[in-house]
């Protein structure tokens, strides 16, 4: 496979190139040999079973992980050489929603948006757009999981990021929470997006193209249209 | 004008973004960010200070004399704020690498290096408060002179070694913390560092703390702290952003 392989490819600018991706933990292979290409304001789906380096690709593309071979391009820019060209343009919501367990979920974003130069006013239209207003003040140790992932998701997209890096954002959240938090996330934010799943059903369909990882290979890169369901149920055997 | 603003794509208009944020607001922000956590989880202050306390019941009974002064009383002084700098030093970092900080902190477009002065600030914080609950205990169970003729010098001294405290303590914290021996790593790469700190402090100190009061702090003593200080601090400046990568 190459680089072309993208539904990005062509005269759209590429938000992501990556060629031949490898990054090892130790002796082993978290991810090897990965190549795609991404389009600005698209969406890459990203499946496999666990551990096949789906996070690890997240965090090499949020400049929190080096490659150790390869080239990498994001935004335009190469990492790990410009990282710090991307930081700030990307926004990352991973396992760990990045929040102070003792801080309010106002202070949380209070403290990071002080980190990313963005107003105050930023703060209540997230804690509002997220259903979060009533009880933005309340330790976050005391809300339920969902209510944190959606303090977590307001934090990722609080600087307006041009690439949302996304590690089933859908985890713990009830149906009113996904459809509260799918402006900011999903694919009408407009954003370029990596999307990491475990739900093939329902987030191929919003894709642009499909990355099934296997134990850190590249098992498949298609356009959803032209992915098979044996291909999608091979990833997971 | 931000990078963040000039880099954002003209689809999505960051209407948020107002401006960089400054060296200065960084640390502001991560300070802040740090007194507040400490003050509602108490994990750290209280018990730095209550070991002090106990480490000088423990001496005022093993030793079983009226007091100690000079040197002896600079050495279990200096000793026992090391010790209990160490616990304040173990947990630094501990909340951001436990609940995320770290990435949170990495993926934001600012000099790391903020995020040394912003815990060095805060280290410091925690050992002014230490020295102000430690120092009238030692006074009270262990000093054989009254500590009044020594208060105008003493906070300079111990001042000047919280300094050299908080600088290599941050660096030896971001560097355990990653590691999964980080209890004990951090004292086994902080001891040594930190002697130095010690000896100065002691020396400096020691003068200070004698029955007869008979001369100020040892300048040449403190002039060896305050450039162990700049030393240290000019190295964690220099390796605090490698420290953190990955």
């Amino acid at each position: 496979m190459t680089a072309d392989s993208g539904a990005g490819s062509g005269a759209m600018t590429a938000a992501l190139e990556l060629e031949g991706l490898t990054r090892r933990y130790g002796e082993r292979e978290a991810l090897a040999d990965v190549w795609l290409s991404l389009g600005a304001g698209q969406t890459l789906v990203v499946l496999g079973p666990n551990g096949a380096g789906k996070t690890t690709l997240l965090r090499i593309l949020a400049t929190l992980l080096r490659p150790h071979a390869g080239q990498v391009r994001v935004l335009g820019e190469m990492l790990p050489d410009a990282a710090w060209a991307v930081r700030g343009r990307i926004g990352l919501l991973g396992h760990e929603p990045l929040l102070y367990r003792e801080l309010s979920a106002r202070e949380n974003l209070r403290f990071h948006a002080r980190l990313h130069g963005v107003a105050r006013e930023r703060i209540e239209e997230l804690l509002a757009a997220v259903g979060m207003a009533r009880r933005a003040d309340e330790p976050l140790r005391t809300l339920s999981r969902g209510m944190t992932q959606r303090v977590a998701i307001a934090r990722a997209v609080l600087h307006d990021p041009e690439l949302l890096l996304l590690d089933e954002p859908r985890a713990n959240l009830d149906p009113a929470g996904s459809e509260l938090v799918e402006p900011l996330i999903g694919a009408s934010s407009g954003r370029t997006r990596v999307l990491c799943s475990h739900d093939p059903a329902l987030d191929v369909a919003g894709a642009d193209l499909v990355l099934g990882l296997r134990a850190g290979r590249q098992a498949l890169l298609e356009r959803p249209e032209a992915l098979g369901e044996s291909a999608v149920g091979e990833l997971y055997r | 004008m931000s990078a963040v603003t000039e880099s954002a794509p003209a689809s999505t208009p960051p209407q948020a973004v107002v401006r960089g944020p400054s060296f200065a607001s960084v640390v502001a922000a991560l300070l802040r960010k740090e007194l507040l956590v400490e003050l509602r989880t108490l994990e750290s202050v209280p018990g730095m200070s209550l070991f002090a306390v106990t480490v000088f019941v423990v001496f005022h009974f093993a030793l079983n004399k009226d007091g100690v002064n000079g040197d002896e009383a600079a050495g279990i002084l200096w000793v026992t704020l090391l010790l209990a700098a160490l616990l304040g030093i173990n947990r630094l970092f501990v909340a951001d690498a436990d609940e995320g900080g770290f990435d949170g902190f990495l993926l934001a477009p600012v000099d790391r290096g903020a995020l040394l002065v912003a815990k060095a600030l805060a280290l410091l914080a925690y050992l002014v408060v230490l020295e102000l609950v430690a120092v009238p205990a030692f006074a009270l169970l262990l000093l054989e002179p009254s500590l009044g003729p020594a208060l105008p010098d003493l906070p300079g001294v111990l001042l000047l070694g919280d300094v050299g405290v908080a600088l290599i303590g941050t660096l030896v914290a971001a560097l355990a913390v990653r590691t999964r021996a980080r209890d004990l790593l951090g004292p086994l790469l902080a001891l040594p560092l930190l002697l130095p700190v010690v000896i100065g402090g002691a020396r400096a100190s020691a003068p200070l703390l004698t029955i007869t009061h008979a001369a100020g702090p040892q300048l040449r003593w403190l002039v060896t702290l305050a450039l162990y200080d700049l030393v240290f601090g000019l190295i964690a400046y220099a390796v605090f952003d490698f420290l953190l990568e990955d």
